[in-house]
């Protein structure tokens, strides 16, 4: 454990397993272009894993999608689709993606309103005016009912990737 | 998804071409999807495989099959397939084809 003290953050009010996890609609960034999507679209289809990160370029979002990526979720499993959310724009989830080499798609919302609505807001020490999404991970099935969900207590904080991995093995 | 508007614009923020097609979308009432394109030329790949040309404003008409760049030509497309008198002028065009210039 460090000697320093870890800064807790507030407890988070965010939907729980079992619960119905918010609809929203914003940009949905890829590889070649960006379109306005809901995430609903996608559970219609099947399962999602969103997963909610502090702005792209820092330490804390290119660690969770390099591990995200080297474990290759939804890669294999077609039935399943990994979307991200942090508050970067359209421009900078592009350069992001590029530069992981990801195939992920990352929504952008650049005002927290997502956070807001799941609970997850994080208001940023020393950046006067910034709020974005702590770091958090929901899974979401066909019925938009959350089976799984994490989110940050401290900062920083990591998912548990392996408990995550056991909820999807679980779907 | 079945409610997914039948037009696709491809689009560059602010670029005046773009505003002008989503200008004669909007006025004829026509709703469209919007997919946002990289800036840089050489990367709008997405754009190259619809029209083998790199260019934005581009459109996909799914109701019609129409696919096609160059500003004036999509907003004489959508008052020609969209306008008043849609019918009548379509039938006009259908001896000289859409071919004209840029």
């Amino acid at each position: 454990m460090p000697e320093f003290d870890v800064v807790e953050l507030p407890e988070a009010d965010h939907p729980e397993a079992g619960e119905e996890a918010p609809d929203f609609t914003r940009p949905l960034v890829g590889a070649e272009y960006w379109s306005d999507a809901s995430l609903s679209e996608f559970t219609d289809e099947g399962p999602v894993l969103l997963v909610c990160f502090p702005m792209d370029g820092a330490f804390p979002a290119t660690y969770v999608w390099n591990e995200i990526r080297d474990r290759g979720w939804g890669g294999d499993d077609a039935d399943l689709t990994v979307l991200g959310v942090s508050i970067s724009t359209p421009y900078e989830h592009g350069t992001f993606l590029d530069e992981r080499g990801m195939e992920y798609r990352l929504f952008s919302d650049p005002d927290a309103g997502v956070a807001e609505s799941y609970g997850i807001e994080h208001d940023l020490d020393g950046m006067a005016g910034v709020t974005e999404h702590r770091p958090a991970v929901f899974l979401v099935d066909g019925d938009r009912t959350v089976r799984y969900a994490w989110a940050a207590s401290e900062w920083p904080d990591f998912p548990d990737y392996d408990e995550v991995e056991a909820a999807l093995d679980d779907l | 998804m079945s409610d997914d508007p039948d037009i696709t614009l491809y689009r560059l923020q602010a670029c005046p071409f773009c505003e002008r097609v989503v200008r004669a979308l909007d006025e004829h009432g026509l709703s469209y999807d919007s997919r946002f394109v990289e800036p840089m030329h050489s990367e709008r790949n997405a754009v190259a495989r619809i029209t083998s040309k790199r260019t934005v404003p581009a459109i996909v008409d799914e109701s019609t099959g129409v696919t096609m760049s160059e500003s004036a030509n999509i907003v004489e497309y959508v008052e020609r397939t969209y306008g008043d008198g849609a019918d009548a002028a379509s039938e006009a065009e259908s001896g000289t084809g859409a071919a004209g210039g840029a």
